[in-house]
């Protein structure tokens, strides 16, 4: 049985439809990465498997539960973490502070304590004093990682992480990946460097205008058919 | 020796203004949220102590031990039935329901209390001075600023030290991703205002016991604790607190030269502090 599931998902804001019918799945253990153009709906998928737009209650299923109507902060209850697009950090807060309210409310119980979050990322603990906004950028996405991790999520939702970042902060920040997958997270990643997407993830969904328009695992996705899926050109 | 007379009795009234202005800050701090009934909230908790006091019996000081915690409620549910759903991005409504709110408030007292100017009596402790060397000070005054400390010491630490602090400071910058965060703003916020009207309950002990008061008298003390909240900057507890003994010195001293000039100086003080320092004397928001 899939872990994460979208059913027929679409998504709206106001009379603009942003997605049409999305079904994507993702097993226990699996990475899998959305590419697409932008524009094309990636971030909206996100934000609904994420609670943070309302869907029809079986648009999406998480261990064969519908939780499509569930708000975000349920929806987090359950175990599914996001890593927003831009990092979205609590500029009133210090790097501790931010991972800290990650898993606000909660005992939770798992491998991801701010200990094993500063294993992860050496750096924030000499920086944990710090506010999390006064950080590089690539450090600031290790905070919004490290607090996405807190909740010992089972599936981490990652939006864009590379953005913005200099190619050899994107390599040290994918470095810590495998460990994340080892401690048990499955991963919904949205990437826009494909070749990069195509590196870390066990399968690969390109998303155009809303709809999913090519899926398969890396090794048998050609350049020419990725492109025609990117830009709906034959 | 009367100016540092009158410097020490300002330094004490602008313990009073402090706590006034403290719930309103720390409401405004979190959710941008103008409360214009805070002064007629602050009138019905020391009715709220009035009927404790003289139904039950009790002592005053036990009486708003009992009062805070239903204070606690009636903001906790004041905020998530009713204010809440006047957050958004216009600034309007939640002006326009509190301030109706206000004239609710003030004409529900009248119907039930009438205009009667009435006092919660402390059994002689108003009357009652100390001597800090050839100055003689009042108890409930010291009493007055004591509270004011202790309750921003309070607040300062359920800010910077506990999770739910953390929760309200993550909420004021970005209520979305709070809530990928587990946390429910509509909760938080509630709270928030649930013990701004604890302290209130607190401030309202020291407004029935100074004075008299009645029904009205509510909005004379909204712009008290405007002015402090606006002279010490946005987002500080600890500039509210100074706010507030600006405004009690500049009133005491106006009184020192007549009497009729009280009121009129504390507020001649706000302009100009407001002249020379807009944003107040310590700000710490940034919006």
């Amino acid at each position: 049985m899939a872990l994460l599931e979208t059913k027929g998902l679409t998504a709206r804001y106001g009379d603009f439809q942003a997605l049409f019918g999305v079904d994507i799945v993702l097993d226990q253990g699996e990475t899998i990465a959305i590419i697409g153009a932008n524009g094309a709906g990636k971030t909206t998928l996100l934000r609904s498997i994420a609670g943070v737009l309302a869907n029809q209650p079986n648009a999406v299923l998480f261990d064969g539960e519908p939780v499509g109507v569930l708000a975000a902060p349920d929806i987090v209850a359950r175990g599914i973490a996001m890593v927003p697009e831009g990092r979205k950090l609590f500029p009133s807060l210090s790097v501790e502070e931010n991972l800290l309210i990650g898993r606000y409310g909660r005992a939770v119980k798992g491998h991801w304590t701010l200990e094993t979050v500063y294993n992860l990322f050496p750096v924030l603990k000499e920086r944990r004093v710090n506010p999390g906004t006064a950080l590089s950028g690539g450090q600031q996405q290790m905070v919004a990682i490290g607090r996405a991790l807190m909740s010992n999520p089972r599936v981490l939702l990652c939006d864009e992480i590379s953005l913005g970042l200099a190619p050899v902060i994107i390599k040290d920040i994918y470095a810590a990946f495998p460990r994340i997958r080892e401690a048990g997270a499955s991963i919904i990643m949205v990437e826009q460097d494909i070749g990069q997407a195509l590196k870390v993830s066990d399968r690969v969904y390109c998303m155009m205008e809303g709809r999913i328009t090519l899926s398969g695992v890396p090794s048998e996705l050609t350049r020419e058919k990725i492109h025609a899926a990117y830009f709906g050109v034959a | 020796m009367t100016w540092l007379d009158t410097i020490i009795q300002g330094v004490l009234l602008g313990g009073l203004y402090a706590l006034f202005a403290a719930g309103l800050s720390l409401v405004f701090g979190i959710m941008r949220l103008v409360n214009l009934a805070h002064g007629d909230l602050i009138v019905l908790a020391a009715f709220l102590i009035l009927v404790l006091v003289t139904a039950l019996g009790l002592n005053p000081f036990v009486a708003t031990l009992v009062a805070m915690p239903l204070m606690f409620a009636i903001g906790w549910a004041l905020q998530f039935f009713l204010l809440n759903r006047t957050l958004g991005a216009d600034i309007l409504p939640p002006l326009l329901v509190t301030f109706g709110l206000s004239i609710v408030i003030q004409n529900g007292l009248l119907e039930g209390f009438t205009a009667d100017s009435r006092r919660v009596s402390v059994g002689g402790l108003e009357s009652a001075s100390v001597a800090l060397g050839p100055i003689h000070v009042g108890v409930m005054p010291v009493l007055t600023l004591a509270s004011a400390i202790a309750v921003i010491i309070g607040l300062n630490q359920l800010f910077y030290r506990t999770s739910l602090g953390r929760a309200f400071r993550a909420t004021s910058d970005d209520p979305v991703t709070a809530g990928l965060m587990g946390i429910r703003p509509k909760r938080i916020f509630a709270t928030a205002t649930g013990i701004a009207l604890a302290v209130v309950t607190i401030a309202a002990l020291y407004l029935g016991t100074r004075a008299n008061f009645n029904p009205t008298i509510g909005p004379a003390r909204l712009i008290y604790a405007f002015e402090a909240v606006i002279i010490g900057g946005l987002g500080s507890l600890w500039g509210t607190l100074f706010g507030g003994i600006v405004i009690g010195i500049a009133q005491t001293f106006g009184a020192a030269i007549n009497p009729e000039w009280q009121i009129l100086a504390g507020h001649l003080a706000f302009l100009v502090v407001l002249l020379v320092r807009p944003r107040g004397l310590f700000p710490r928001a940034v919006d």
